[in-house]
């Protein structure tokens, strides 16, 4: 007894020294910091484990050539296992250590979030997620959406499926199937709207959580309800169930159009292999595939360094986005550089530097967004995508659909 | 050692009565509330305070949960659900009545209670593993209601800003503001639970804990207690949830799922079943164990390896570490943290001699 009392004392002592010890990361003068929330453990750690090295390795590419106007950056990240209290955590130690743009990641985040990055003036972005009303630049000064929000996609998969049905979709039946939670039943109002406006009927398929079974469903849609085309919006290892439900039941995949998140290499192989997933369709916001300019050069610089380049690069869907979020960041400080030539920038310049994005490609990476005080999503641009021979084969160029609706929906939430 | 606890007489049942008898007790209380109420908020910086307050909102769900689970003896993982209550009738009541919060967090903590008195009526025919499935049921029900009625959710996102709290003419919205504003409810919580558990109804919980027939026989009215003490537990809950909604500025559904009731189950069984100090030791320790974890490694971890890979390693030798830990203190002592300390606190009263 009496050794493992001097045994735990000791362990708390040496756990409340640590504490106080711990270096705070103290940063260099001139460094300039961004905040990194990541997932790599937790509900949609498929997309924190690729996502963020692509984060990193673009930073990294930029301090190996200089930096932006002269000024090294510097990552912190943190994980937080998809958890609100770490989140709010990480962010407040992101503050302290200087941040100047915070990379947030989860919708449940970017709400418990939003209130303290408006007070602080601290820009935050939430690319593919959070809430389609924060697209709103004048309501959510400091959330930023920077790739097409839920409505948008619902949108734009709507125009898509208009184009494959021979251009009118009156007297279409659509199917809307969705992981029920608010990010999943986020998308419902505009594509109802189009339904009155474009004449389908559109029937909503829910899945619950943890959405791994939906055979009932998915038989529905195709047997009972007889769908046209389907639209997903599924989650986490959701969508490589509907992929081989949809097989099983024989429905033809190349009816199917899934939102961004169901839209990855690790989504296919999840269910099969992209044998299996012949046809399907996938919604992007950022380039997928190896042949962009931006990933030769890390693949350069890692060549340079004599190490391979990372495995993660293979998964291109969610390595790109990465790279495409660490970017935009980038290139919102290089505005807010340019703009302050003594170089002491805070996050309201980052802010106004994320605003003057205009027309930022990275070789067709990134979309031509255009980021003003007011649209703080940047056009809500994506690319469909298909499964083809064993990759992914680009079906559409960027586009955005529908625009008057999704600002009609914006307004309206501006007014609750 | 430097203080005596011979020679304490008690004269009235004043001194009988108090909470700490022994004048070091007082002494370190009072230096506890110097501490916490002086030196810290003026001394650290706002993101230790921020993690602080973190600590305190996990500090009165865990009283709560415990005066059910430690005291009472009934198993519930619907303590994020009551939670989640709470902060959407606040929320609500913010935004549409646009009432005060001290109002708001009243209303908040009864209407949790009420809906935890229903979720607790099972609780009277079934005990310990159902008994916890029952509360599990209710967990789901409440998350689902939520989720999909607009009119409590406010909307298919499922959430609700409120605005910052006031007092007269303060808007509390910094972390030290904050820091105050909880930690003045975690007092209370904590002077609470502890008076609460020296009176009657405290009493009857207990007897219902060590043997529900027996209590019955001794007349004490199971059916009023059992669904009392599921009442006054999601009332803390409830009271959890508001400020939690003010702390964050936002009441979200998915800030309350399954695994914030399962984290606060843990918080108490590894502090201690049927302890305040343990429900506090539980919520510190829980909260605060991936953050001190993580400190280590970003400290030591670059040593070994390289930046990249530390990264990558990082959140999940942290989940391993602290499944780790957890098992560890729990095999040094089962009866959690408080009785570590107490066995700490009993092996010093003698030292340097054995007994």
């Amino acid at each position: 007894m009496k050794r493992y009392l001097a045994m735990t004392t000791a362990l708390m002592l040496a756990a409340s020294s640590l504490l106080g010890a711990a270096p705070s990361f103290a940063q260099s003068k001139g460094e300039i910091v961004i905040g990194l929330q990541c997932d790599r453990t937790g509900a949609t750690q498929i997309v924190g484990t690729v996502l963020c090295p692509g984060f990193h390795d673009y930073v990294a590419l930029v301090n190996s050539k200089g930096g932006v106007e002269g000024r090294m950056l510097k990552v912190l990240e943190i994980d937080h296992e998809y958890k609100v209290p770490p989140g709010v955590e990480a962010y407040e130690r992101h503050k302290k250590d200087g941040a100047v743009s915070m990379a947030i990641y989860g919708t449940p985040h970017i709400y418990a979030l939003a209130a303290k990055l408006t007070e602080d003036r601290i820009p935050g972005t939430s690319p593919g997620f959070g809430s389609a009303a924060a697209a709103d630049g004048q309501r959510y000064p400091y959330i930023f959406p920077i790739a097409a929000t839920y409505w948008s996609q619902g949108a734009a998969a709507v125009e898509f499926v208009k184009k494959q049905l021979g251009g009118s979709l009156r007297g279409k039946k659509i199917a809307y199937i969705f992981y029920d939670n608010p990010a999943g039943r986020e998308p419902i109002e505009v594509i109802e709207d189009l339904a009155e406006r474009e004449g389908f009927q559109l029937k909503t398929f829910a899945v619950p959580p943890p959405g791994v079974e939906m055979g009932a469903q998915v038989l529905d849609i195709a047997q009972r309800f007889r769908a046209d085309f389907v639209i997903a919006h599924l989650f986490g290892g959701a969508p490589s169930v509907s992929i081989k439900e949809f097989k099983r039941v024989g429905y033809p995949l190349r009816k199917v159009v899934s939102f961004v998140w169901g839209a990855a290499e690790a989504n296919i192989d999840g269910a099969g292999g992209f044998g299996v997933a012949e046809g399907y369709y996938a919604m992007q916001f950022a380039g997928v595939g190896k042949d962009y300019p931006v990933l030769n050069e890390i693949r350069e610089m890692y060549k340079k360094q004599g190490k391979p380049a990372p495995k993660e690069m293979d998964s291109t869907v969610f390595y790109n986005r990465g790279v495409l979020i660490g970017a935009l960041h980038v290139e919102a400080i290089r505005n807010a550089l340019k703009a302050k030539p003594d170089g002491k920038i805070t996050g309201e310049d980052v802010k106004k530097g994320f605003e003057k994005i205009n027309n930022f490609t990275l070789g067709g990476l990134v979309p031509p967004l255009k980021v003003t005080s007011t649209d703080h999503e940047g056009g809500g641009l994506v690319q469909i995508w298909q499964v083809k021979d064993g990759k992914f084969v680009k079906v559409t160029d960027w586009f955005a659909a529908y625009q008057g609706v999704v600002a009609k929906h914006i307004k309206e939430a501006g007014k609750k | 050692m430097i203080h005596r606890e011979c020679g304490v007489l008690k004269t009235t049942y004043e001194a009988d009565m108090a909470f700490y008898p022994l004048p070091i007790a007082r002494w370190t209380v009072a230096a506890l509330g110097v501490v916490f109420f002086v030196v810290i908020p003026f001394t650290l910086h706002e993101y230790f305070l921020s993690v602080a307050n973190l600590v305190w909102i996990a500090v009165i769900g865990a009283l709560g949960l415990n005066i059910l689970v430690g005291y009472t003896g009934q198993v519930s993982i619907g303590h994020g659900a009551f939670m989640s209550v709470g902060a959407y009738t606040a929320a609500n009541l913010a935004n549409r009545l646009d009432s005060p919060w001290p109002l708001n967090l009243l209303a908040g903590g009864l209407m949790a209670a009420l809906i935890g008195a229903v979720v607790g009526i099972p609780s009277l025919r079934i005990k310990g593993l159902y008994l916890a499935i029952a509360t599990l049921a209710g967990q789901l029900i409440i998350e689902w209601t939520i989720n999909h009625v607009t009119f409590i959710s406010g909307g298919v996102q499922a959430s609700i800003e409120v605005a910052r709290p006031r007092l007269g003419p303060l808007v509390l919205s910094s972390q030290r503001d904050m820091y105050y504003f909880l930690l003045f409810f975690v007092v209370l919580a904590i002077v609470g639970t502890m008076n609460l558990m020296r009176t009657r109804v405290g009493r009857a919980f207990i007897a219902i804990r060590d043997q529900d027939i027996a209590a019955e026989i001794i007349g004490i009215n199971i059916f009023r207690y059992k669904l009392l003490a599921f009442a006054i537990s999601s009332f803390y809950a409830g009271v959890t949830g508001v400020l939690y909604t003010y702390f964050l500025g936002i009441a979200n559904y998915e800030q309350f799922q399954i695994g914030v009731s399962i984290d606060y189950l843990a918080m108490i069984i590894i502090g201690g079943l049927g302890s305040v100090l343990g429900s506090i030791f539980g919520a510190a320790f829980v909260t605060l164990l991936p953050i001190v974890i993580r400190y280590a490694m970003e400290a030591f971890g670059g040593v070994f390896l390289e930046q990249q890979t530390v990264l990558n390693l990082i959140p999940n030798l942290r989940l391993m570490m602290f499944g780790a830990l957890i098992i560890f203190f729990l095999i040094v002592e089962p009866e959690g943290l408080n009785r570590l300390w107490r066995n700490i606190r009993s092996y010093f009263r003698v030292w340097p001699f054995a007994y």
